[in-house]
């Protein structure tokens, strides 16, 4: 009985220490949710560019050079910092879709973010010359958002 | 001993004749020849088409590192060397060979035993496939894709690699008992019944229900691996035990949504309507996809806007 009562204060002495850094200052997690308003930003300017391609809404240059141009930019910058290692969804459960092979197959990762910085920079190059341009260029970015989330994010 | 002796002279006549229509239930069924005519003379540049359909390098494609980069490589995409594992509730199953190499691929195949190969299950050497090749769906394709389609892969690069043998459950080794489920599962009954349908819309079940093969993710499996059909396309846990598989019938809890143009634009670009982007193996299908004409990407959309909506099931 003694063991046991010993074992499980052990377990659970364990459990807090391992868990008592993420817990207590929640880096991690801000790091997590910092990345997922990185991705809303994608989404909401890819919405953007994506409602004319798909001819939901009628073709700007002006709104679609813009909105190709804050893409350009928010996959330009220095993400390192929001992707600390121990920020997968194992981790940190549902707060992340993020999968340990990230870190684990690391760099193999910016293979994926190279394609999508190539993406970007093709729509941004092109997006307000005229739509046709801007619905071929969809594709670049399309195939490189999925090329990462096919083999890096948690399946739904 | 008299009654054992009656009871063997009695058992083992059972046995033996149980033995006998067992054999002769679970043979293998072949396509007429009459039919196979035209096999050898497919047109190539048609069954490119067919071969992006069908999905046949999303399963036979590249491997591990060649892999990396592949989805989006066209040529890379052409070497079927096979050896993916896939994992199910029945074992492993190790993707086959099916590039032109004659030693490890089909490259010695006539053009006979491909179509069998596609349309009933059956392997040159009279074996049953396991259904993990999703032959029940290909059952229901016209003859003329399917020498289209082997006119085309003959043509693609050969690949000289073994690959391992399928790890499965030991009842699942005897393929003879898979004619059971043959029986059950392999026909040419459509999936759903539409009356008079329009060119696109039958073009649009042709491709979903069987070149393309959408339902053998999307629809859940009864517990001896056939499809449930009364949950057409409705989704759910993923057969390898990880995440969910999306309900794209046009219920709320599915695609309902989605327009038709959502659905069309997303086939075309990897983005949903709210512009996430595909994940897991739909990234490789979206891609095929990408690859078909605008109008059979219309055609997709137009029949899931058609089908039955099914509510899903809480996960």
């Amino acid at each position: 009985m003694k063991t046991i009562l010993k074992s499980t204060i052990f377990a659970i002495c364990a459990t807090v220490c391992l868990t008592g850094t993420a817990v207590a200052d929640g880096h991690l997690e801000k790091a997590a949710s910092a990345r997922k308003a990185v991705m809303q930003l994608y989404s909401f300017n890819l919405g953007q560019l994506g409602a004319m391609a798909k001819g939901a809404v009628e073709y700007n240059s002006e709104t679609a050079s813009a909105a190709a141009n804050n893409l350009l930019a928010l996959v330009s910058m220095n993400q390192g910092p929001l992707w600390p290692q121990g920020s997968d969804y194992v981790s940190l459960g549902h707060e992340a879709g993020a999968m340990p092979e990230i870190w684990s197959t690391y760099p193999a990762i910016t293979e994926k973010s190279k394609a999508l910085m190539v993406g970007a920079t093709n729509m941004a190059k092109v997006a307000g010359m005229d739509l046709a341009s801007l619905q071929g260029a969809m594709g670049g970015v399309g195939g490189a958002c999925g090329g990462c989330h096919k083999v890096f994010r948690k399946k739904k | 001993m008299k009654m054992f002796k009656k009871l063997a002279e009695f058992l083992l006549p059972a046995i033996a004749l149980g033995g006998v229509v067992f054999w002769y239930l679970t043979a293998p069924e072949y396509v007429s020849d009459d039919l196979l005519a035209g096999m050898e003379n497919g047109d190539a540049i048609a069954g490119e088409t067919i071969f992006w359909a069908g999905g046949c390098a999303s399963c036979h494609g590249p491997t591990g590192k060649k892999a990396a980069g592949a989805a989006e490589n066209k040529s890379a995409q052409f070497v079927l060397g096979g050896g993916h594992g896939l994992n199910t509730p029945f074992g492993t199953f190790y993707v086959p060979n099916i590039s032109s190499d004659p030693k490890h691929g089909i490259g010695s195949w006539t053009g006979k035993q491909f179509a069998n190969a596609m349309l009933k299950g059956v392997s040159p050497d009279g074996s049953h496939y396991y259904p993990a090749f999703p032959y029940t769906s290909y059952a229901k394709m016209d003859v003329k894709d399917v020498a289209d389609l082997w006119a085309f892969m003959k043509e693609l690069p050969a690949a000289a690699n073994s690959n391992k043998s399928h790890d499965i459950w030991l009842p699942f080794k005897l393929r003879r008992g898979l004619g059971l489920w043959k029986m059950l599962y392999l026909n040419n009954d459509r999936m759903v019944e539409f009356e008079n349908p329009d060119e696109k819309l039958a073009r649009g079940q042709y491709l979903v229900e069987s070149v393309a093969h959408c339902g053998e993710c999307h629809t859940p499996r009864n517990i001896i691996g056939g499809f449930d059909k009364k949950r057409w396309l409705a989704g759910g846990p993923s057969p390898d035990g990880d995440g969910n598989i999306p309900n794209i019938t046009p219920h709320d809890s599915g695609l309902g949504n989605w327009s038709l143009n959502d659905i069309v634009y997303s086939l075309e670009s990897g983005f949903t309507p709210e512009f996430d982007s595909f994940g897991g193996s739909m990234t490789d299908v979206q891609q095929n996809m990408a690859k078909l004409s605008a109008s059979d990407r219309e055609a997709i959309g137009i029949y899931l806007k058609a089908v039955l909506p099914v509510a899903s099931k809480p996960k």
